[in-house]
């Protein structure tokens, strides 16, 4: 049906083809099919070969789309997207396996259990910057739980968008699997069904529609989102190696465009020119004279994007404060790496994500006065890094920065270790994934209990009398004295 | 270590709250005086329930707040990584009127172990319950930190217009609906403990008649007991065999008449409707001529007292409301199959409920029963007890909502775990750096794959890129 109506161009994908879709894929579910551990190896093992045979395909697209230098796109990716096949085609009977629960005195004799089991049928939508990685990897956890899945792929990268759905139609068992390619209408269309599950990879403002709709059947979500990433630098740190990690995970993530990348930096007055001139250094050396020239950085994904930028970057008090960077090219749609110093914190780059190549540097006189910085910040974010060999300043850090995660002395690398669930709290989203928190997310833990006939504590029933009711107290505490003694009282009575 | 010294009062409080004999008594009336809750069950489903869970939260509570190590690949060596949890901020809380105490208290134990500031809304619909809480809550616990709000469902409107960093609702689908809306207004995570139609599939009749009467016992228990089949984990229906339905019957009645007394005039032990509306909802569920038809115990009304008896039906019709709607009352059709693995189709026909219930000894089935069918719980040859069971998580799934809690599980679910990853100056790994090259290319590649002796052979120039 869908093939038909992309060869009438595209022809609508309305709220009954989206209706359709569910069903069929409803239809699968019920089969059991996905429930199979032998489906969800093959499925994986499917997508592992279709990252290896299609990887120039991959980084073509990417460079279409966004630009990406084929260094972030392999790795970023390709690689992260394989190790998590990976993971799970190792983890997933281990994942699978009931978890054995613990009961009492009070429910003597049971046993109880834990039982994963598959969502049903969910709805990945994702975002443009990452978009194989975005798309891919909630996949990854919704099979290895054994749902059926729609996957919508961002609009805003139209390249990889049109590549993944050629590729999960070729390698993946559609009748379980399948991509739903479009913009707002056909994304509106999919959020008006029942979904047993929605992770969506996004901003906060499509975010809040995504849970209004799914208020509608009560579908439970996963909201990754974003915020502003604060990187906090003391000083007697190496510098060199901080302001490597920071432009690692700043300009080269996408340049700038990225969840977790360091959207601002707070460091002390004393020690911000320092900085400054570190980030000069090492930004020629990593990108050249002319960044603009330079191959290893992605431009901005659309002209909407740069406008955006631009704007921010224009805004009168806050344009004077460059101090690095700050050339354009418009027709390509590249911003070079702009850093910029104590721009008023009330001001639009200091107010919302930047998600580009712009880097505020905001000055303090204490470090520890960063802290109050990022509490009036507004939302808690996705990230927050902080860049010290102090000890005291790491704990505090630990201790009341709320954020989705913290890295301390790098950026961004906590993605890669898939035993740290990744996801935010507050504005930065709700809920998590990677490694086996992808695989709990698109699970349902069914609490299971065993009881026998034996043991049928007779003070559960009426008639209910006054000596019950001691009785029932020393039960529901469930240490052995107190039921023994206040048997006794029972029997002495 | 602030929020563990505080969480340790404030329990410490609760604690307190509960084991004043005159506030066991001051509870033990409101719930007479609202729901014509008896002492005993009171205490059962109650009062001992929060002091059991007090209890688990204060001696397990260190352990919850200890960041947990979280292994960290060679490749980033030396690294260390872990998982804290930290408190979500500012919650809310929506209780319902059946189980006033626990389900005000139960997540507020959690909310507070988690370190959250609270603000508890107890339904109005058991108004002596919520002015017990309202006076009583701010004379033990810290009231700059946890409040109580009465009123009602336009109290419930406003609250929700707030920006809240948690919500927690235990009511119906329907309100559920409405909570979840509002909160997606501020990106609001949100707990809904639901309800749902709880079937108890009953296969063990043609055992030992000492298991069929234990089974009758249970039946009954985990219909009448819980505030009169008002409760989300009330056994709703029964699904049994043709042949084995009027044995069943004929023991059910008579465990009805022991628990509870021959007739609507000599009911004892058994709380009554909550109120009106609900009675009047009860009441018209039995109108359908074809409903009423398939009365066959009970159904006796007392309008004035808000009372109905216990009311078995057999095989009412399929498409009536009694069987489309959570009934949430002490009306219990008994739905007959040919054979019993025909339940499984049943229920699947249904949404998902919060629990289902198997009486069985047959060890297929019940693996049959798990993996065919979708539930918050199951609990075979019993009803009710998974509730007490502090290490499973209580919750829905589907219709019968999403999130959990008891034990731990009400920590985490007022908890964020935040992600920690400490990493050190030295090494550096140089291949993360721009300008790219092929060999750094190949150096991260194989980095990500862990394959420490590709890395190795390619260091010594035995690979090329």
């Amino acid at each position: 049906m869908l093939m038909e109506n992309k060869a009438e161009n595209k022809a609508v994908f309305d709220a009954e083809s989206a209706k359709e879709v569910v069903k069929e894929l409803r239809d699968s579910f019920v089969t059991g099919k996905t429930k199979s551990h032998r489906w969800r190896v093959t499925q994986l093992k499917a997508m592992l070969k279709m990252l290896d045979e299609n990887e120039p395909q991959i980084v073509a697209a990417l460079r279409d789309d966004l630009s990406k230098p084929e260094f972030e796109s392999s790795l970023y990716e390709i690689q992260m997207l394989k190790n998590s096949c990976r993971l799970a085609l190792k983890e997933m009977n281990h994942w699978m396996m009931p978890e054995k629960a613990k009961t009492s005195l009070t429910t003597f004799p049971s046993s109880a259990e834990i039982v994963s089991e598959p969502l049903g049928v969910v709805l990945v939508i994702s975002a443009w910057n990452y978009p194989f990685l975005l798309s891919l990897d909630p996949v990854v956890g919704a099979i290895s739980a054994g749902n059926a899945i729609v996957l919508k792929p961002s609009e805003m990268a139209p390249a990889s968008s049109s590549l993944i759905a050629k590729l999960v139609a070729d390698y993946l068992d559609s009748s379980c699997i399948k991509v739903v390619e479009g913009a707002v209408p056909e994304t509106s269309a999919l959020l008006e069904q029942k979904w047993d599950k929605i992770l969506y990879t996004g901003n906060g403002r499509v975010a809040r529609i995504v849970m209004a709709a799914a208020a509608k059947h009560l579908t439970p979500v996963v909201l990754e989102l974003g915020g502003k990433s604060p990187v906090i630098v003391d000083s007697n740190i190496n510098l060199k190696v901080a302001t490597r990690r920071i432009i690692a995970g700043k300009w080269g993530c996408n340049n700038g465009q990225a969840c977790i990348s360091p959207d601002y930096i707070i460091t002390t007055k004393d020690y911000a020119t320092k900085l400054v001139d570190s980030f000069k250094c090492e930004l020629e050396r990593f990108y050249g004279k002319d960044p603009l020239e330079s191959k290893d950085l992605s431009r901005i994904v659309n002209s909407n994007h740069f406008d955006r930028l631009s704007k921010l970057m224009d805004e009168e008090k806050v344009s004077s404060k460059i101090v690095h960077g700050g050339q354009r090219n418009e027709k390509n749609l590249q911003i070079a790496p702009t850093i910029f110093l104590d721009v008023p914190v009330n001001s639009l780059i200091m107010k919302e994500e930047i998600f580009g190549p712009l880097l505020p540097i905001i000055t303090v006189d204490k470090v520890e006065q960063s802290f109050d910085l990022i509490h009036s910040s507004g939302g808690k974010p996705l990230a927050a890094y902080l860049f010290t060999n102090n000890k005291k300043l790491k704990r505090k850090f630990v201790e009341t920065v709320s954020a989705g995660g913290l890295v301390v002395n790098d950026t961004a690398v906590h993605l890669a270790i898939h035993s740290l669930p990744f996801g935010g709290v507050g504005e930065s989203g709700m809920g998590s994934y990677h490694g086996k928190f992808s695989f709990d997310a698109f699970s349902h833990k069914k609490a299971v209990l065993y009881r026998g006939f034996a043991g049928d504590a007779f003070l559960r029933y009426p008639p209910y009398t006054p000596g019950k009711l001691t009785l029932l107290q020393a039960l529901l505490s469930g240490s052995i004295v107190g039921i023994i003694r206040a048997l006794l009282g029972w029997f002495w009575a | 270590m602030e929020e563990l010294k505080a969480f340790h009062g404030g329990r410490a409080n609760l604690r307190l709250c509960f084991n004043s004999n005159q506030n066991e008594d001051s509870i033990f009336k409101a719930l007479d005086q609202d729901l014509g809750k008896s002492p005993v069950e009171s205490y059962r489903d109650e009062v001992g329930v929060l002091k059991k869970s007090v209890t688990y939260t204060l001696s397990c509570l260190e352990k919850w707040v200890a960041p947990k190590k979280a292994e960290v690949p060679l490749l980033f060596f030396p690294a260390k990584a872990e998982v804290m949890p930290q408190p979500l901020g500012v919650v809310l809380i929506f209780s319902s009127w059946n189980f006033p105490f626990t389900l005000a208290l139960d997540p507020l134990i959690g909310a507070i172990s988690a370190g959250n500031t609270v603000l508890l809304k107890p339904s109005d619909l058991a108004p002596a319950c919520m002015s017990f809480l309202v006076e009583t809550i701010p004379k033990y616990l810290d009231n700059k930190a946890i409040k109580v709000v009465a009123g009602g469902a336009d109290i419930g409107e406003r609250l929700l217009q707030l920006k809240w960093d948690k919500i927690f609702f235990t009511g119906s689908p329907r309100v559920g609906r409405l909570v979840m809306a509002a909160a997606a207004k501020h990106l609001t995570p949100v707990t809904l403990e639901l309800g749902g139609k709880c079937p108890a599939i009953v296969d063990t009749l043609s055992t030992t008649p000492s298991k069929a009467k234990v089974t009758a016992k249970r039946i009954v228990g985990g219909k009448w007991g819980p505030c009169n089949g008002q409760a989300c984990i009330a056994i709703d229906y029964l699904l049994v065999e043709e042949k084995l339905a009027s044995a069943l019957i004929e023991l059910l009645k008579k465990t009805i008449k022991r628990f509870y007394g021959e007739n609507i005039k000599s009911l004892k032990s058994i709380s009554r409707i909550v109120n009106e509306h609900q009675f009047q909802r009860l009441v018209n569920l039995l109108k359908d001529p074809n409903v009423a038809d398939s009365i066959v115990y009970g159904g006796s009304v007392d309008e004035e007292k808000l009372v109905i008896e216990p009311t078995i039906l057999l095989d009412p019709p399929l498409d009536s409301e009694i069987m489309s709607e959570e009934i949430f009352g002490p009306l219990l059709p008994i739905i007959t199959l040919k054979n019993i693995e025909e339940s499984i189709n049943f229920i699947n026909s249904k949404s998902n409920p919060l629990v289902i219930y198997a009486f069985t000894e047959d060890e297929t089935f019940k693996k049959r029963i798990l993996s065919e069918t979708s539930s918050g719980t199951v609990t075979f040859n019993d009803s009710m007890v998974q509730f007490l069971c502090d290490s499973l998580p209580f919750g829905g799934v589907g219709q019968s909502g999403f999130g959990r809690y008891h034990g731990k599980y009400s920590f985490d679910t007022f908890s964020h775990e935040k992600s920690i990853l400490h990493r050190g100056f030295y090494p550096e790994i140089e291949p993360r750096y721009p300008p790219w090259t092929d060999f750094k290319l190949l150096f991260i590649k194989l980095a990500y794959e862990f394959d420490y002796f590709g890395l190795i052979l390619l260091l010594l120039g035995f690979k090329r890129s």
